[in-house]
């Protein structure tokens, strides 16, 4: 092997590319998890949600394909919003184990719900985008394309975060959950309002994804462990943390993927998650 | 301005306040003053509704706060400092008093009431990138005061100001309070500091136990047997 090898380097930015959407689902769930104190073990399944979404509307229906993404990101949005309102919200108080199965059930649910409305068969919203070739190296327009409206969302959360008062009262509320009425803040108000950013997050992966994949009702088990052990590995409610680790992890499947065999990328990232437990079990930049 | 009329409170089975009745006329600033565990920072926390009073009315400028949602009061003109200035630590000052400016009224005026609390407190002006849980004690008491002004309160709850802090500080706290009174705010203030906060106000509640014992003018009080025995070791 030479030592620059142009194929290492082609792993290498795929798995830039596909840190970026990582990143994104693991930003949606450590939102969450950071704000309501509650993990949404069902997080990918509202992606699948999302992704039957723009099937639907732009296959079925037959609506352009920017609208019907824009209404699978409203849709699980609003889904988000429901999902804390019903769920959540009565569970609140309860022990934090009650909180994760409720939203283990809530996985199934929507699993065995998809099951039964969309049958288990595959879809692919047949767009197919080229591959760019550049230098040699050839790159998927898809996920290129992913990596940056990910970036992008990213971007616009923090904007909003650290811009507007909304965001502020969403990075305050974590801190101190029982002064915000004496800011005039209605706490659930602000707990739904994150609750569907969350969600529209989701919406917004299942549109970067719905490019790449087929649809099928257990397509949230692809990227559900996955989401669920970056947000780990940077620090559970660290979004700088889980951004990070998102990379970190996305280097290992593609790259390792690359050196050994496709499915050693996974045995290896995995392993890696394993090893950081015992070594940093806190996360990368986690402290609670 | 604000009127508490009989107004009995607890938590669970524990009654903390007994029809307490007390006023505070605008333009004036008043204090509460008592012992630890008298039913002080109770007492705030009913007004702000916190916690609901179990009977008794509480009314401000002679609406009443009864059935008003705790993030609404607010809204009434009420803003409360409360106990150990609760900052959102992990913010920077600057967001600190952006949360003070969130409801809708007061965003519209968030330059000009950050221009306004930065001349109260330079300090806060020098520091406002820094993050709240790294300021001193006397700092963090200024941040939390200033993110109440940011909502453009006519009266100010103070939840013992000076608690926790160096008496060299305690000092500049009493001072700050005299100075936000002549601002024009009306203050109602809760201390176990009594013979320094009695030089700030007009008037004086003595809450014991839950009840009031003893109400007049800070002179009044000062010159009271009961306040000179039991409280100031004269």
């Amino acid at each position: 092997m030479e030592f620059f090898d142009i194929f290492l380097l082609e792993a290498v930015i795929n798995g830039l590319l596909l840190g970026g959407v990582l990143a994104l689902l693991a930003l949606g769930l450590n939102l969450i998890f950071g704000v309501i104190d509650v993990v949404w073990i069902c997080y990918a399944e509202l992606v699948m949600i999302g992704m039957y979404a723009v099937y639907y509307t732009h296959n079925v229906f037959g609506w352009p394909l920017w609208l019907a993404m824009l209404v699978a990101i409203l849709s699980v949005a609003a889904l988000g919003a429901v999902l804390h309102q019903f769920v959540i919200r009565p569970v609140l108080a309860a022990e934090p184990i009650n909180q994760l199965l409720v939203t283990g059930g809530v996985l199934f649910f929507l699993q065995a719900a998809a099951t039964l409305v969309f049958g288990v068969e595959f879809r692919n919203i047949g767009v197919s985008l080229p591959a760019l070739q550049f230098g040699g190296m050839y790159l998927s327009f898809a996920r290129l394309i992913a990596f940056l409206v990910a970036l992008g969302g990213m971007v616009g959360v923090y904007l909003f975060l650290t811009r507007t008062y909304v965001g502020t009262a969403i990075r305050a509320i974590s801190q101190d959950r029982a002064i915000m009425p004496l800011m005039g803040v209605n706490a659930n108000r602000i707990f739904v309002i994150t609750s569907a950013l969350g969600g529209g997050l989701a919406g917004l992966a299942a549109c970067l994804l719905v490019l790449q994949y087929d649809i099928h009702p257990a397509i949230g088990l692809t990227f559900g462990p996955i989401t669920f052990i970056i947000v780990v590995l940077g620090g559970l409610g660290n979004m700088l943390g889980g951004f990070i680790a998102a990379f970190i992890f996305a280097q290992f499947i593609s790259v390792g993927g690359y050196v050994l065999h496709i499915e050693w990328g996974y045995v290896l990232a995995f392993l890696f998650f394993i090893a950081m437990m015992f070594w940093r079990p806190q996360g990368i930049l986690g402290g609670k | 301005m604000l009127n508490l009329a009989a107004v009995s409170a607890g938590y669970g089975g524990f009654q903390a306040l007994f029809e307490v009745s007390l006023e505070v006329k605008a333009g004036e600033s008043v204090a509460v003053i008592g012992p630890n565990g008298a039913g002080k920072t109770t007492l705030l926390r009913v007004i702000s509704k916190l916690i609901d009073a179990r009977s008794g009315e509480i009314s401000m400028e002679g609406r009443p706060l009864e059935n008003v949602p705790s993030y609404e009061v607010i809204g009434y003109g009420i803003a409360h400092v409360p106990e150990n200035r609760r900052l959102f630590a992990k913010l920077s000052v600057e967001d600190n008093l952006r949360m003070g400016a969130f409801i809708p009224a007061a965003r519209a005026k968030y330059a000009e009431r950050l221009e306004f609390v930065y001349s109260l407190f330079p300090r806060m002006r020098e520091r406002r990138h820094q993050i709240a849980g790294t300021l001193s004690g006397g700092e963090q008491q200024m941040c939390a005061i200033g993110r109440a002004l940011m909502s453009g309160p006519k009266l100010l709850l103070l939840d013992e100001p000076s608690a926790g802090l160096a008496p060299v500080v305690v000092q500049s706290i009493f001072e700050l309070v005299r100075r936000i009174c002549k601002e024009g705010y009306t203050v109602l203030i809760v201390e176990q500091n009594i013979r320094q906060v009695l030089k700030v106000v007009h008037r004086a509640y003595l809450l014991e136990t839950g009840r009031i014992r003893l109400s007049g003018t800070s002179a009044e009080l000062l010159d009271s047997d009961l306040i000179k025995k039991a409280y100031l070791g004269l």
